[in-house]
């Protein structure tokens, strides 16, 4: 394979890691979001300032992730931004809607704040939601029929559930007292609906598309991919049991945030495996949606060099912000 | 409706919005910056603190306006996608890697380093809390770079060649220095600067007027007119350059601007008329004779281009001729209130308790002066690119989305609605913030500081 026919493999990587940062990172603010309906107005203020530094490079992630799409491979963007125009606008509102409101909350008159509160719930709710169901049309290819609006629906469903799991297991490791107790509470009770969701993913995509059956189900494929899942089963398993021990609210308080990380993580690779050499399912392969070698070496310059240096002033940025969440100030 | 003419509506709504923000922004960034390094070099105890003081407000004004250009800027990267598919297709050879360099170089800097800008003082040393500062700054300004080159690119495009109907990059210096960038920057640069002066200005002076100022709005106050002052005329002076510069690259843009149909000889300078696109003609014109020729050639009897050299290829001349009158009043308003303003100021010894109150009723009404020229402004510009999309290259109706024109109306419908109330909500903050007055004792950020933070001492005169 030559060094033009190898880019687009470079680049539909490149996004894909874009596209599942962006997942995990705004996942667990936008579930921390989505819990705060649970949560008193005191615990809200610390479940916020538990995000408060981060957010906004986290949703930075999906303008490259996208950016991506649009720059290298421009067709598949046409064609999966039209697909997809409704629930894309109303992901974008949701987001506009929490952002605006996340900083709107402490700054507007002390009794609109409740207001403010409902709208960030509201937009977190409203992203994940459409994210869920744009992930679905997505993996199904953009199908007609009876069970695809319900696959959609139902990964429109599982996605909120996995992201308010993450958040739950976010303020697991960055809060105490309380407000953690909490935390564990509602990771108990996310847990069994993100499970679910998973497992029922996992069965209804291969029914639903025979191209991921074929590459999953055949010998010797099934020997080699099978761990996926079985690592992803243990991973999520593991999170479960330290849930329900003291350990979790000691020592060990970042593990089930960790191992979630995992699950996406492993979830994202049995994905790619079941969509490659694709962007879009059946339609178009990454070298048919590809932009010209030229723009592409363009681009990678810059992305050599500039992702390290993201990398390592977003681990600043954490390393500055590590432990327990205490009170955001101005200062 | 015709879906090429919503989805431009919708698209004009979203950048609308979103240039609210990066016009302050842009500049706030480094505003900040100058409050901070003040605020640590003052060895007055109580000028440290006012310092302080002016850089909590308005750092909470720049969380808040940047917040919003994220959001926005989100929407609109997704937006060049929805909206003008067609676009990316043929142009993204080139438009790519300038959006992907501005999301790589500067969108990830701002973002990254905003936490610890905000929020981190207290965690990283002065000088680390500094360089945050900075390196916010210097991505938005890095973002604006990236972005202008691309939107000048699309007014003068250069560095290209087409192969197939495709355009390839062949010279990138070419393509980013392209020639109206140079001049187009400069402009936005400045633009964002008197935004945010004005902005100072005016939330300063509505403190003064409500009685709610601490000393520290006398500071910002003073630095907005400062900052005002010198950026009004180095913009009139820009603003001449890059007109020129787009006599010379987009002759039927200037030819809107000016309401010049027929090729003319000492071309008068129209204050007021009404251009008819039917008719092709102007009504109710009134203007000095010979003086636009005189300004766009130097010469009283210079030849400008009229519309009619441009059949079916010129923009639609109404919104140009008066977004044009617009941005160049409000520029004009803008010098003469910072330069009347500061030489009040001066003859008052420099103490705003003895500047009149109607002069500050004046400062608290422009405080979004900058908003009205910049978006009139833009719309000059990218109003005057149409009917296309890349100029003279791309015709604007042959790239647009092929979604349903319902499905665009329905979510134009939406976004205005979220913009409006944002908008408002936006404003209304701004006030609140402006009139809540700072009660925090700084105990932890100041602790050189002796005895309690003083209120404003003249306030009583202004009550």
């Amino acid at each position: 394979m030559s060094f033009d026919e190898l880019l687009p493999l470079i680049f539909i990587g490149l996004m894909g890691v874009s596209l599942l940062v962006y997942v995990v990172s705004d996942g667990y603010d936008l579930g921390v979001g989505m819990l705060m309906h649970r949560a008193t107005p005191e615990e809200r203020d610390t479940m916020v300032a538990s995000i408060g530094p981060f957010w906004d490079a986290n949703e930075t992630w999906l303008v490259l992730g996208v950016g991506l799409l649009l720059v290298a491979f421009p067709k598949a963007h046409g064609l999966v931004l039209s697909e997809l125009y409704l629930p894309t606008t109303l992901m974008l509102v949701g987001l506009i809607l929490r952002g605006a409101a996340f900083d709107f909350r402490v700054k507007a008159k002390a009794d609109r704040k409740v207001m403010w509160d409902r709208l960030f719930i509201a937009g977190s709710m409203l992203a994940s939601v459409c994210q869920g169901w744009m992930l679905g049309r997505y993996v199904s290819g953009f199908g007609e029929g009876w069970n695809y609006p319900i696959f959609a629906g139902a990964i429109a469903i599982a996605l909120p559930m996995a992201y308010a799991l993450l958040g739950a297991t976010w303020l697991v490791m960055k809060t105490d007292g309380p407000l953690q107790d909490k935390a564990i509470e509602w990771s108990k009770i996310a847990w069994p609906p993100m499970v679910l969701g998973l497992i029922l993913i996992s069965m209804a995509t291969p029914w639903i598309s025979e191209s991921v059956r074929v590459r999953w189900f055949t010998l010797p494929a099934i020997i080699a991919v099978a761990s996926i899942p079985i690592t992803t089963g243990i991973a999520l398993l593991a999170v479960r049991l330290l849930l329900g021990s003291p350990a979790a609210r000691g020592g060990l308080c970042w593990l089930p945030f960790a191992l979630l990380v995992l699950v996406f993580f492993l979830s994202f690779l049995g994905l790619s495996y079941s969509i490659y050499p694709f962007v879009v399912i059946d339609r178009l392969t990454v070298w048919q949606a590809a932009s010209s070698p030229e723009s592409l070496k363009i681009i990678l310059i810059g992305v050599s060099i500039t992702l390290p240096v993201i990398i390592a002033y977003t681990g600043f940025s954490y390393r500055v912000f590590r432990g327990k969440t205490i009170e955001l100030d101005y200062a | 409706m015709d879906a090429v003419f919503l989805a431009r509506m919708q698209f004009a709504a979203n950048i609308t919005f979103h240039i609210l923000f990066p016009s302050i922004s842009i500049a706030l960034g480094w505003v900040l910056l100058f409050f901070r390094v003040k605020h640590l070099r003052a060895t007055d105890p109580q000028q440290k603190l006012e310092w302080l003081r002016a850089y909590r407000l308005w750092t909470k004004v720049f969380a808040l306006t940047f917040a919003l250009g994220v959001v926005s800027g989100v929407t609109m990267s997704f937006q060049f996608g929805t909206n003008w598919p067609g676009y990316m297709e043929r142009v993204g050879n080139i438009a790519g890697p300038l959006l992907g360099y501005e999301v790589l170089t500067a969108f990830f800097l701002e973002a990254g380093f905003l936490g610890v800008m905000l929020f981190g003082h207290r965690r990283v040393g002065e000088m680390v809390h500094l360089g945050a500062t900075f390196l916010v700054a210097f991505g938005t300004l890095m973002s604006a770079f990236w972005i202008l080159a691309l939107n000048s690119w699309m007014q003068t495009p250069a560095g290209y060649e087409i192969v197939d109907g495709q355009f390839h990059a062949r010279s990138w210096l070419e393509i980013i220095f392209n020639p109206s960038f140079p001049y187009r920057l400069v402009h936005m640069v400045l633009a964002s600067a008197l935004t945010c002066a004005f902005l100072m200005i005016g939330i300063s002076a509505w403190q003064l007027l409500k009685g709610v100022a601490t000393a520290s709005a006398s500071r910002v106050l003073r630095t907005g007119l400062i900052f005002a002052a010198l950026a009004a005329p180095a913009q009139m002076v820009a603003g001449d350059f890059h007109g020129l510069n787009t006599l010379k690259h987009q002759p039927q843009k200037i030819a809107a601007v000016e309401g010049i149909w027929e090729t003319t000889r000492g071309a008068p300078l129209l204050l007021f008329a009404i251009p008819d696109d039917a008719a092709r003609t102007n009504r109710f014109e009134w203007g000095i004779p010979k003086l636009a020729s005189l300004i766009l050639r130097h010469d009283p009897d210079g030849e400008l281009k009229g519309l009619n050299e441009f059949p079916s290829a010129h923009p639609p001349v109404l919104p140009l001729f008066w977004s044009f009158r617009i941005m160049v009043g409000t520029g004009i308003l803008m010098l003469l209130v910072s330069w009347i303003g500061l030489w009040r100021h001066w003859r008052d010894g420099w103490d705003f308790a003895k500047m009149p109150r109607p002069m500050l009723g004046i400062f608290a009404g422009m405080t979004f002066a900058g908003w009205v020229a910049t978006i009139a402004g833009w719309y000059v510009t990218e109003i005057g690119r149409q009917p296309f999309i890349v100029s003279g290259l791309i015709r604007t109706a042959d790239v647009a989305s092929r979604v349903p024109s319902s499905s665009i109306a329905v979510t134009f419908a939406i976004y205005v609605a979220v913009y409006l109330a944002l908008l408002a909500a936006y404003v209304g903050v701004l006030k609140y913030m402006a009139e809540t007055a700072d009660k925090k004792s700084y105990a932890s950020a100041s602790t050189d500081l002796a005895g309690d933070p003083q209120e404003y001492q003249r306030r009583g005169e202004f009550a």
